[in-house]
């Protein structure tokens, strides 16, 4: 459990499936019909063409470290250092993250570093798909 | 068409006090900068009969404060370069016969926090779902999101990050209304304190109160006005996203490589013939994506060009000629203040004047990367 005082997400009705995803351990993204793009964050369409002729489906939770900064001020639910980074997944979206299981410094956070998801919950209702540098085999 | 210089800018004023302003409230502040502007064209609210504003500012809050019944109003709220695209669209409002005389105006109580309104995301909202959880906490920890991305692939240096502040540093030390204006040096913007890496408190903008305030009109009335005319002879606009984790490329921007060549090309000028610039820099890396963006330098070019001496003082384009959003002002929209210094160049008021200068470029940035808008500016009519 993340420590008290983080904001918390609230799902709407176009975004429920990716939060309830989250709690099951699947990180899921939609794709366009038309292209077979992935894309994020959550919609009922694609923004490629803007057909509502879109799948979800599981990602492989795979993903490098694309930027970050390292926040050095205190801020409710967080320890200061802590990055606040972007991760672009192995299908194509980045998303905004944190990364745990690591220094929180420029020499351990290298850009395009191999991460991996790792779900965290907030609490009962939300868990947020973290990452951790990925082991040397992936 | 609207043609290049069609449309002119008559008054421009700041608020009588920028900085610390604990004495007056946002909407003071908004109306301190317009009663300065309509004061030197001669105006009186009577006379105005267009407004724009940007929110937690409506146009009925400033047009009932002030006393104007206006014909048009305009509320576009894209961040802090909502007043570039106030003065685009307001050239268009004259151009199609809406409105004679429009007054645009601009007010934060950024320091002083008295009236100013917060507005944290929704947790509903995709900001609030898909940044917010994970610790930004304002501009600081997310408009420098991209930059160890840029550096990485634009080969630029903490220290080319570091010169930008240094030089404008230098044109705010000419300008007595700046409020830094001892000056720095690469080491000193190093060695201070660290707020996001890569980022330390030297490249982050200020946080002060202050108002400005805009008063367009055709260029055939202009001709009435005891203040010298400004023209505008192109604009552009465009918006990218409102997360920065979605910008598409994290080494240049949508949004200003829509707005500045739109602008620039309205303006059927060449870039060889821009005077004077202004590109909003809340954060030490926006001048360098608005060179490369609006195609005043080649992508990794620019961080060469400042630290080569063209931007500062006696450089051959000079830029962020107040001192900035690092060194003069930032309220918080600093967009408006970036577009005061264009037109005291054009004017020749400017407390660091470039000698001769006849064609500005002001180019702004509203949320983090989300939106952009640019003002090609001359002080003669083509």
């Amino acid at each position: 459990m993340l420590a008290p005082g983080r904001p918390k997400p609230k799902p709407t009705p176009e975004t429920k499936h990716f939060w309830d995803g989250c709690k099951d351990g699947k990180l899921l993204l939609q794709r366009c019909g038309d292209t077979g793009k992935a894309y994020f964050p959550p919609r009922p369409f694609s923004p490629y063409t803007g057909t509502r002729n879109v799948e979800v489906f599981e990602a492989s939770g795979r993903a490098k470290l694309h930027s970050y900064v390292i926040h050095h001020r205190p801020v409710p639910g967080f320890t200061p250092p802590y990055a606040i980074a972007v991760v672009e997944l192995e299908e194509g979206p980045r998303m905004m993250t944190n990364i745990i299981d690591c220094e929180q410094t420029p020499e351990a956070l290298q850009l395009d570093m191999p991460m991996q998801v790792a779900f965290t919950p907030l609490d009962e209702e939300i868990t947020l798909p973290l990452f951790r540098p990925a082991k040397e085999s992936t | 068409m609207i043609r290049p210089g069609e449309i002119a800018v008559v008054g421009a004023a700041e608020s009588t006090k920028i900085g610390a302003v604990p004495g007056m409230s946002q909407i003071m502040l908004h109306a301190d900068a317009a009663l300065n502007a309509m004061e030197e064209t001669g105006l009186k609210p009577a006379d105005i009969d267009g407004v724009a504003c940007v929110g937690p500012m409506m146009p009925q809050q400033i047009a009932h404060y002030l006393g104007i019944t206006p014909k048009w109003v305009d509320g576009t709220g894209v961040g802090g370069c909502s007043f570039m695209l106030h003065v685009r669209h307001a050239a268009a409002a004259i151009h199609a016969g809406y409105a004679k005389t429009i007054l645009i105006t601009h007010g934060e109580s950024g320091k002083s926090r008295i009236n100013a309104t917060p507005r944290p995301p929704e947790p509903e909202s995709l900001n609030g779902q898909f940044e917010v959880p994970y610790g930004p906490f304002g501009p600081p920890t997310l408009f420098p999101i991209p930059v160890l991305r840029y550096m990485k692939e634009r080969g630029v240096s903490h220290e080319d990050l570091a010169m930008v502040a240094v030089v404008q540093r230098e044109w705010a030390a000419k300008n007595p209304r700046a409020m830094f204006r001892d000056p720095i040096t690469v080491d000193d913007v190093l060695n201070s304190r660290m707020i996001a890496y890569p980022f330390r408190i030297l490249q982050c903008c200020l946080v002060t109160d202050g108002g400005g305030a805009l008063i367009l009109t055709s260029a055939d009335r202009a001709k009435d006005f005891p203040t010298k005319p400004v023209y505008i002879l192109g604009t552009g606009e465009s918006v990218e996203t409102n997360m920065v984790s979605q910008m598409k490329d994290f080494t240049s921007s949508s949004a200003f490589r829509v707005a500045g060549p739109t602008a620039i090309e309205a303006a059927g000028i060449d870039r060889s013939a821009v005077d004077h610039m202004m590109i909003y820099d809340a954060f030490a890396h926006l001048p360098l994506y608005g060179l490369e963006d609006l195609g005043f330098c080649k992508p990794g070019e620019a961080a060469g060009f400042i630290r080569e001496g063209n931007t500062r003082p006696g450089g051959k384009l000079p830029l962020n000629t107040n001192g900035g959003g690092l060194s003069y002002t930032h309220t918080g929209m600093y967009g408006m203040f970036a577009l005061q210094e264009s037109i005291r160049q054009m004017r020749g008021t400017a407390p660091a004047q470039v000698p001769n200068a006849k064609i500005s470029v002001c180019h702004g940035v509203g949320g983090m990367f989300s939106a952009s808008g640019t003002v090609v500016f001359s002080n003669q009519k083509p």
